[in-house]
């Protein structure tokens, strides 16, 4: 994995005091770390959390003893948005396993984009049900990887996704497009919450 | 590279934070908390302190610090709230009420427009 170091640093502005979180959820594969790469203002970089799990109730049922680090690795990069507004994209592994980590290490971001490649739809079901549950915001963006052309209405069937849920396709190579799928996103959550019966209640941990 | 933090004993880490493995609930520091080093370094002082002090010249988030440093992200946060506590950092948490605040969405639609 790619890492900048100290002589590449790209500084941020003097004034800068307002970090904003988006988080890119996706299968293994799905082109989170391309997404990222193509809007941020840094190479995207990698960074790791240990998580010790002791009294989880998951070693419980593994009959784990004891205290047990978990290790989890997420890439990230960053959008200088203005003077003040600095955007932290973090892209995280969609997988089960990952979860009770995400949940802590992503509180209070702005939104999800979740990241799909059609020829493995199934591998965001998890994350898709996991968002609702959590009531935090997200969008459908389906990385075109140039296999056959899934209509909009198969996608959104094949993960029973609710109609409000924006769906679009992409191209994560293209700063243009994934520029776009955040700018979807964004304006996704403006009408949320220019909505106050549809607004998300997001728990701000 | 290594990915930080893989490669290291948990020994070198806990001599880090002497001892600390978890940093508490109450630690302030959010992944995109924004750090700024409020003097410079000084003889004597803790190399991983020095890097940190270097760094935040300009403001940097935590999650860049541990990159930069390539310790996890909570062993980086014990750093950094020793430092906060000692006055040599400054924190510019991020405002959670700015998620559902509309001016701070329209000018994040505006930044990602004028990319």
């Amino acid at each position: 994995m790619d890492s900048a170091t100290s002589e590449t640093r790209t500084p941020l502005g003097a004034s800068a005091d307002n970090g904003l979180k988006i988080v890119v959820v996706g299968g293994f594969g799905a082109g989170k770390t391309t997404l990222v790469r193509s809007v941020s203002e840094i190479r995207p970089l990698n960074t790791e959390e240990l998580m010790t799990r002791a009294g989880e109730a998951v070693d419980d049922v593994r009959g784990v003893r004891g205290k047990h680090t978990t290790t989890v690795a997420f890439d990230f990069g960053r959008i200088s948005l203005d003077a003040h507004n600095v955007l932290y994209l973090f892209g995280a592994p969609g997988q089960e396993r990952f979860w009770f980590l995400w949940d802590q290490l992503f509180s209070g971001t702005l939104g999800a984009v979740v990241l799909v490649d059609t020829r493995r739809i199934d591998d965001s079901w998890y994350a898709i049900d996991r968002l609702e549950r959590n009531g935090t915001p997200f969008i459908v963006a389906c990385n075109d990887f140039g296999g056959p052309a899934f209509a909009p209405e198969q996608v959104r069937d094949a993960l029973d996704l609710d109609p409000h849920v924006p769906l679009i396709t992409c191209d994560a190579r293209s700063r243009e497009s994934s520029k776009l799928v955040l700018i979807t996103l964004v304006e996704h959550l403006r009408a949320l919450y220019a909505d106050p019966a549809r607004a998300p209640r997001q728990e701000l941990v | 590279m290594s990915r930080p933090g893989r490669d290291d004993s948990p020994d070198r880490l806990y001599t880090l934070t002497q001892g600390r493995s978890r940093s508490g609930p109450d630690n302030p520091f959010d992944l995109v908390t924004l750090v700024v080093a409020e003097c410079d370094p000084v003889p004597g002082m803790q190399s991983e302190h020095v890097a940190i002090l270097r760094m935040t010249e300009r403001p940097t988030a935590v999650v860049e610090i541990a990159a930069e440093l390539k310790l996890p992200v909570n062993i980086t946060r014990i750093l950094l709230s020793d430092l906060l506590a000692a006055g040599r950092v400054s924190a510019r948490h991020p405002r959670k009420a700015a998620v559902y605040d509309p001016d701070i969405l329209e000018q994040v639609l505006v930044g990602l427009r004028n990319l």
